[in-house]
């Protein structure tokens, strides 16, 4: 063994390697937060940026177990929503003024959400978190489901199918935020956005974040480390349940109104999809998988009414071909730049992209055409001016030569990459 | 006589009708290198997953230091001052090699389970990790992923995640399994210096490896202990040839 005088090396990764890599990013995503407002945003971006912030600390939240802990749930929405109705009954203790509400300003509701979430992950996770797996799956499956029919029962807690409503105007003022207007509830967001971000990315670098990675890796081996892998998993569970709620609080300030469909199994779909389609080894992953599904929510449901297909095609594609996700396909390019030929990979890139692309526009002919057809209301779809009905032969031609084209060009630029 | 470390009385393991450990007893003296040998399926693994609290045992005692740890979790009984290697690499892949042994090192710092504290900041978490490292030769390849690592290099992995906790007592699995001969020299020579001062329990295929290593063996055939002895003593037994014969080489032809 070496002697005690000896000095030991720090093998970490230098103090301005962990600035450029951990503190920068950090900072850049709150000054872009900061920025925002200054080129006088119209409502309709308000109201998606503050959709986008709440889903960015649900998702986040949400691979703290599936990414970091290996633990698949189906529904985390239920301790978005137990967050989210806490801070709605708060944000009503505070509007009728009782006792020490009187004095609790709607601004700090996400941290009740978080308690709120965080007790119902200490309850749900106490015998869950026993099993790791598909039983774990599976009874996170059950709960959801038990959760939203409870929902339906306990009228004076979720308010029944119309829900609880608040008004967010109340109590202390902070910050001079009356919370009124959408462009001061956006200072709100964008603050609990940032400190969610921080203390989810601060967790992981706590012993305990670490061990929960270790038991996602390899929990019979954590045992023989002298950690309980279940109590592991628990109190990671706890947490995340707590930044769900946070999460929830955000919502239930920013909408004013929770129901029990905020809890079902569909949020609970979506923020799975979201975490996985932004990249889940990556700590940012369900940053990015947020803030485009949220786009996608928002806007393309104004473009066509098959956005939902969309988003299963983008879902299926995502978990086939590129399974670490946007922040995985990012990264990559980002490396891919950098490597030894870049010219040779922006070549190999660029052809990739022109395949996809051809196959995007085979796709969304494809879809929009039958769309239409199957409605039989006699509409036709009709892109830069073109005339693109069911019976049009150049529909169904472009169809053809697009998909095919794009599959072909794809395959090939895949192929040359192997050979280079 | 001092405490055993380690001691067995009668231990029993049955899976249904299958008696896989049948009354094995054995006391391990603290400091000792004591080795485990017997052919395929004599039940080896079975045992060190009895020691180690894997499996409960069906009758019988296992003590660690005199105290009674039959039926406790694994992670208690890590806690105690027992740790083990796997046969087959057991690490966590998806993580550094640092990592890997911080994870190792972090209960012996009285980390616990915290998350309020940076786990970069513990400076004697650190050094305790650098020294792990060091000591195992892994220092230079600190920051490449588990997955990544050659074979022989996640061996030694898994035998610095094993004595990163600081444990004294170490039940080692087949370290050597796999490897070719120079790397099976680096790995005895890495056993010897973690084992310094320790109590170690061994099980090995290679008698070269066994009989350069153990202060005692015991054989292991059918669940039952047949014989335990200096080195010496288990070259001559009659008993041991016999149950060695055909199966696998004479332990005094690979060591003559």
């Amino acid at each position: 063994m070496s002697d005690a005088t000896q000095t030991f090396q720090n093998l970490a990764p230098s103090a301005g390697a962990k600035f450029r890599q951990r503190t920068l990013p950090i900072l850049i995503f709150a000054a872009c937060l900061a920025a925002i407002p200054m080129v006088g945003p119209s409502r309709t971006f308000y109201t998606i940026a503050h959709q986008m912030g709440i889903n960015i600390v649900f998702a986040l939240s949400y691979n703290m177990i599936l990414g970091k802990g290996g633990l698949l749930s189906f529904g985390h929405a239920v301790y978005f929503g137990f967050g989210g109705y806490v801070a709605m009954h708060a944000m009503n203790w505070i509007e009728d003024g009782s006792g020490l509400w009187a004095g609790f300003p709607v601004f700090f509701l996400p941290l009740v959400g978080f308690a709120g979430g965080a007790l119902a992950g200490a309850i749900i996770g106490w015998p869950s978190c026993r099993k790791a797996g598909t039983t774990f799956a599976m009874i996170s499956l059950g709960v959801a489901e038990l959760v939203f029919a409870a929902a339906f029962m306990f009228d004076s807690f979720f308010g029944g199918e119309q829900g609880i409503s608040g008004d967010r105007m109340n109590g202390v003022e902070l910050f001079g935020l009356s919370m009124g207007p959408i462009s001061e509830v956006y200072w709100f967001i964008a603050f609990w956005t940032v400190v969610g971000l921080v203390g989810m990315w601060a967790f992981t670098r706590t012993p305990l974040g670490k061990l929960s990675e270790a038991t996602r890796d390899n929990a019979q081996r954590v045992q023989f480390i002298g950690y309980n892998p279940q109590r592991v998993r628990y109190l990671v569970f706890i947490f995340a349940g707590g930044f769900a709620g946070l999460a929830g609080g955000m919502a239930a300030v920013n909408y004013e109104i929770f129901t029990p469909d905020a809890m079902s199994l569909v949020p609970s779909g979506f923020v799975l999809i979201m975490a996985y389609v932004g990249g889940i080894t990556y700590f940012v992953g369900p940053i990015f998988g947020a803030i485009l599904l949220t786009y996608m929510q928002s806007m393309l449901s104004d473009f066509t009414e098959a956005w939902l297909l969309y988003l299963g095609v983008l879902f299926i594609a995502i978990v086939m071909f590129a399974p670490r996700g946007i922040a995985g396909i990012v990264f990559g390019i980002w490396d891919g730049l950098r490597g030894s030929n870049p010219g040779q990979y922006i070549a190999g890139l660029l052809m990739k992209l022109a395949g996809i692309l051809l196959m995007l526009i085979g796709l969304i002919v494809l879809v929009e055409v039958s769309v239409r057809w199957s409605n039989g209301y006699g509409e036709v779809y009709e892109p830069f001016g073109m005339h693109l009905g069911h019976q049009n032969v150049l529909s169904w031609l472009i169809i053809v030569v697009t998909a095919v084209a794009g599959v072909a060009l794809t395959r090939y630029a895949s192929k040359d990459k192997e050979a280079a | 006589m001092t405490t055993p470390a380690l001691s067995l009385d009668k231990l029993n393991k049955s899976f249904g009708p299958a008696k896989i450990i049948n009354d094995v007893s054995l006391d391990i003296a603290p400091g000792e290198r004591h080795a485990i040998i017997g052919p395929n399926g004599a039940g080896k693994s079975t045992l060190f997953n009895l020691i180690s609290g894997l499996y409960t045992p069906t009758s019988g005692t296992v003590s660690l230091h005199g105290q009674d740890i039959s039926d406790m979790p694994p992670h208690e009984i890590n806690k105690l001052g027992l740790s083990r290697s796997f046969q087959v690499s057991n690490i966590f892949t998806n993580m550094t090699v640092r990592e890997n042994v911080r994870c190792g090192v972090l209960h012996s710092m009285g980390q616990g389970y915290a998350w309020w504290r940076n786990i970069g900041s513990n400076k004697a978490v650190q050094q305790k990790t650098w020294e792990v490292l060091e000591h195992c030769s892994l220092a230079d390849k600190a920051n490449v992923p588990a997955a990544l690592l050659p074979y022989a290099d996640q061996r030694a992995l898994e035998i610095a995640i094993t004595i990163a906790g600081g444990a004294d007592v170490i039940l080692l699995d087949e370290p050597t399994a796999g490897m070719s001969h120079s790397e099976t020299a680096r790995a005895v020579d890495l056993i010897r210096r973690a084992s310094e001062g320790k109590t170690l329990v061994i099980v090995e295929h290679d008698m070269g490896v066994i009989f350069d290593l153990a202060d005692r063996i015991s054989v292991l055939v059918y669940g039952e202990i047949i014989a335990t002895d200096k080195p010496e003593g288990i070259r001559g037994n009659a008993a041991v040839r016999e149950a060695y014969l055909g199966d696998e080489a004479l332990p005094e032809e690979v060591t003559a």
